[in-house]
C-alpha cells in the first residue's frame, strides 16, 4: 500500500488544499445563504414579508378626488379619463396623506407627453400619436392643450 | 424621444430599439474562444504526442490561462455588481443555462487548466523555489504546496496524472466553448441564433482563433526574446490552423446554405440584414477578409515551397486576419442577432459608445489586459523549451 502512493505526496497535499477550499466554500455558503432560501422559489422566503410590510407609494385614483375635485371632473370628461393622475404626476401617497409634507413638482409637458404620444410604428394605429418635433415645433404641449382635458 | 427612435427603420417593438447586449458581450465569446482554442491545441499535441509542436505546448497553456482570467470581466462590466456573481455558486440556479455556466468556468479553470499547468511545471517550480530568494522564493515555495519531491517516481506520477487531466481537458474545453454557442443556439425566439449548429460553429471557430493566437504569440515572443523560431513547429501549427479553418468554414457555409435553401419565415429579414447593416462585418470582414484571405494565404504556403522568412510573414498576416475574422463572426452573431425586430418588419442600429463602462475604450483595455497577464505569467512560469528544468537533477 505504501509503495503504491510513493511519489504522490504532493498530490495528496493538493487534494488537502482542494478540500480546504471546498470546506471554506461550504462554510461561507452556510453563513451567507439566507435561511429557507428556495422554499417557494429561487428567492428568500422572508423577502415576501418585507415587501408586504412596505408603505405603498401610490395613493390610487380615488385619493385625489377629495381635494382636487375640479381637475378630476375636467379629466373625466376628456380623453385622459382613463389615465390615472399618478401616471403623469408620479407616486404621491405622501402628498395625499398630508399635502404640507410634500408639494409635488409639476411634470414638464415636453418631456412627459411624448413618452406616451410620440409617433412609433409599433403602437396601434388607433392610438393618437404625433411626431412631437414637427407637431409642436418645440413649444410646450400645454400652450395649446390642457393637460387634464387635452381634446381641442 | 426623437433621438431614441432615430436609427430605426420599419417596425420595431419599443424594447428592441436599444441593444441590450453590447460590445462587451461580443468580447466574451471571443476571449473564451481563444482560451478553448489554445488549450485544445496544447492538449491534442500532448495526447497524440506530436513532437514537432512541443515548443508551443506550455506557451499555449499559459496563453489560455491569461485569457481565461480575463474572460469573466466583460460579463462583470456588462452586468455591474460583480459581488453578486458569487451568488451563482452559493445558490445555484439549476434550470438556467447561463447560471450553470459559472460551474463550467470554474471546472475548466481549476480542475483542468490550473491543475495541468501545475503538474507540468512542478519540477520547475520546486527548482525555482530552491534557487530564488526574497518574495519570489515565497511564491514558488507556496506553489510547491510544501512538497519538494521531484524524484523520477514523483515526476512519473505527474506525467500520468497530467495525461489524464489532458484527456478530461479536451471534452472540457469543448464544453466550455460549445456551451457559449449553446446559450445562443437555444434562444428559440431568435432565428439568427437558434440553430443546433451554433455550438459546433462556436467550437470550431474557437479552435481557429486559439490556434491563430498561439501562432502569433509564439512568433512575437520569439522576436522579443531574439530567439530563432522553430520553423517545423510553426509550419505544423499553421497547417493545423488551415485544416481546422476549412472544417469551420464548411460548417458556417453549411449553416448559410441551409438557411438560404430553407428560406424560412425570417429569411428575408436576415437576408436584408446581411446585405445592409452587416455587409461590412459579415461579407467583407468575416467571409472575405477574415476567412478566404487567410485560407488562401495558408494554402499558398502549403502549395509552394517558400523561404522561412516569407512563410513567417505570411503566417503572421494569416494569423492577424483570422483573429479579425473570428472577432467579426462574434460581432455578427451577438450584435446581428439584436438588430432586427422579432416582428421581422424592422431594423435598429447599434452605435458603440466610447468612454463608457461598456464602450470601446473598455473593450480595448480588456483585450490588452491578457497580454500583460501573459507577460507576468511567463516571467513566473517560463514556457520556453530551453528553460525547462534539466532532466537529470
Ligand atoms: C388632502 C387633500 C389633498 C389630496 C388628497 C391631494 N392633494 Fe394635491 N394638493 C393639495 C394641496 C392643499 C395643494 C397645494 C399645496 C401647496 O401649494 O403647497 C396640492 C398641490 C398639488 C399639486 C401641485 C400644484 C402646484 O400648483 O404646484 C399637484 C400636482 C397635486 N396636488 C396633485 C395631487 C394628486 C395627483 C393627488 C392624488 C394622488 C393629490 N394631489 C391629492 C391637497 C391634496
Ligand atoms: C396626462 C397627464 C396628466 C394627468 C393624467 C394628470 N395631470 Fe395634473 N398636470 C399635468 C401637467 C403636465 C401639469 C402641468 C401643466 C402646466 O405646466 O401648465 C399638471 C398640473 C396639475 C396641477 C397644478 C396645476 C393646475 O392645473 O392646478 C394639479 C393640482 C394637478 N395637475 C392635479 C392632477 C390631478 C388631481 C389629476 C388626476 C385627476 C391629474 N393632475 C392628472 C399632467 C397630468
Ligand atoms: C400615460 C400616458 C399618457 C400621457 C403621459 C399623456 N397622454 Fe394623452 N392620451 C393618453 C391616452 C391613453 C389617451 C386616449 C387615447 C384613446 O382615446 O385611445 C390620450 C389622449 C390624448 C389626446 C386626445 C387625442 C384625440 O384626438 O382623441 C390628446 C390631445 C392628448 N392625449 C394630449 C396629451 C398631452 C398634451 C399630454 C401631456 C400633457 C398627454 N397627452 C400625456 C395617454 C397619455
Ligand atoms: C401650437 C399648438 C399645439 C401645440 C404646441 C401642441 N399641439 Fe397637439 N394638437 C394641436 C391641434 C390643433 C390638434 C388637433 C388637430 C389635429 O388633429 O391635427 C392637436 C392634436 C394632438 C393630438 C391628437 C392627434 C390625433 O391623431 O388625434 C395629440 C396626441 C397631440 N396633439 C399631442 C401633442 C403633444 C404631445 C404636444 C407637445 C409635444 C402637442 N400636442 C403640442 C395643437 C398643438
Amino acid at each position: 500500500m505504501r509503495q503504491r502512493f510513493e511519489g504522490s505526496a504532493h498530490l495528496i497535499r493538493l487534494a488537502v488544499v482542494a478540500a480546504a477550499f471546498v470546506l471554506l466554500f461550504l462554510l461561507i455558503r452556510r453563513a451567507v445563504v439566507p435561511a429557507g432560501f428556495g422554499q417557494y422559489g429561487h428567492f428568500r422566503p422572508a423577502a415576501l414579508k418585507e415587501i408586504a410590510a412596505r408603505e405603498p407609494v401610490f395613493a390610487g385614483r380615488e385619493a385625489c378626488a377629495g381635494c382636487h375635485d375640479e381637475i378630476v371632473q375636467a379629466k373625466d370628461k376628456g380623453p385622459h379619463a382613463h389615465v390615472g393622475c399618478e401616471a403623469c404626476h408620479g407616486a404621491l401617497a405622501v402628498h395625499a396623506n398630508d399635502p404640507s409634507a410634500l408639494k409635488p413638482t409639476l411634470p414638464v409637458p415636453l418631456h412627459l407627453c411624448p413618452t406616451c404620444h410620440e409617433a412609433d410604428a409599433a403602437k396601434p394605429k388607433s392610438f393618437p400619436q404625433v411626431a412631437s418635433l414637427t407637431h409642436s415645433g418645440g413649444a410646450s404641449c400645454v400652450e395649446c392643450h390642457n393637460a387634464h382635458q387635452p381634446k381641442l | 424621444m426623437e433621438s431614441l427612435v432615430s436609427g430605426v427603420q420599419g417596425f420595431m417593438y419599443p424594447n428592441e430599439v436599444k441593444l441590450q447586449w453590447s460590445l462587451l458581450i461580443v468580447l466574451y465569446p471571443y476571449i473564451t474562444g481563444l482560451v478553448a482554442g489554445a488549450f485544445i491545441l496544447a492538449s491534442l499535441a500532448r495526447v497524440f504526442d506530436v513532437a514537432v509542436v512541443r515548443p508551443i505546448y506550455r506557451l499555449s497553456l499559459v496563453t489560455a490561462l491569461a485569457f481565461l482570467l480575463v474572460a469573466p470581466l466583460p460579463l462583470q462590466l456588462h452586468l455591474g455588481h460583480p459581488e453578486r456573481s458569487l451568488e451563482m455558486y452559493l445558490t445555484p440556479h439549476r434550470t438556467s443555462a447561463m447560471a450553470m455556466f459559472g460551474f463550467v468556468y470554474l471546472w475548466y479553470l481549476t480542475v483542468v487548466l490550473l491543475l495541468e499547468i501545475w503538474l507540468d511545471y512542478r519540477k520547475d517550480i520546486v527548482l525555482a523555489s530552491r534557487s530564488h530568494t526574497g518574495p519570489l522564493k515565497w511564491i514558488y515555495t507556496a506553489l510547491t504546496l510544501g512538497s519538494q519531491d521531484i524524484s523520477p517516481r514523483a515526476l512519473h506520477v505527474d506525467e500520468r496524472v497530467g495525461f489524464a487531466v489532458t484527456l478530461i481537458g479536451i471534452p472540457s474545453a469543448f464544453l466550455l466553448h460549445g456551451y457559449v454557442g449553446f446559450i445562443f443556439g437555444s434562444v428559440k425566439a431568435n432565428p439568427w441564433w437558434s440553430t443546433p449548429l451554433m455550438p459546433v460553429v462556436f467550437l470550431l471557430s474557437a479552435m481557429v482563433s486559439g490556434i491563430a493566437a498561439v501562432l502569433l504569440v509564439y512568433q512575437a515572443s520569439s522576436l522579443l526574446r531574439r530567439r530563432p523560431i522553430d520553423m517545423n513547429c510553426l509550419d505544423a501549427v499553421a497547417r493545423y490552423l488551415f485544416y481546422v479553418f476549412i472544417v469551420d468554414f464548411s460548417m458556417e457555409m453549411l449553416d448559410l446554405i441551409h438557411r438560404t435553401y430553407e428560406a424560412g419565415q425570417s429569411f428575408h429579414t436576415l437576408d436584408f440584414m446581411v446585405h445592409t447593416r452587416l455587409f461590412v462585418s459579415q461579407i467583407v470582414l468575416q467571409i472575405f477578409g477574415g476567412t478566404l484571405l487567410p485560407l488562401s494565404i495558408l494554402a499558398l504556403t502549403l502549395a509552394f515551397s517558400l523561404s522561412p522568412a516569407v512563410r513567417r510573414r505570411l503566417y503572421a498576416v494569416a494569423g492577424v486576419t483570422t483573429l479579425i475574422g473570428i472577432f467579426a463572426m462574434r460581432w455578427n452573431v451577438v450584435i446581428g442577432g439584436q438588430l432586427f425586430s422579432k416582428s421581422y418588419l424592422g431594423y435598429t442600429t447599434y452605435k458603440v459608445a466610447f468612454a463608457e463602462r461598456e464602450g470601446l475604450t473598455m473593450a480595448i483595455v480588456l483585450m490588452i489586459l491578457p497580454v500583460f497577464i501573459l507577460w507576468a505569467l511567463v516571467r513566473l512560469l517560463p514556457p520556453w523549451d530551453e528553460s525547462r528544468a534539466v532532466e537529470n537533477l
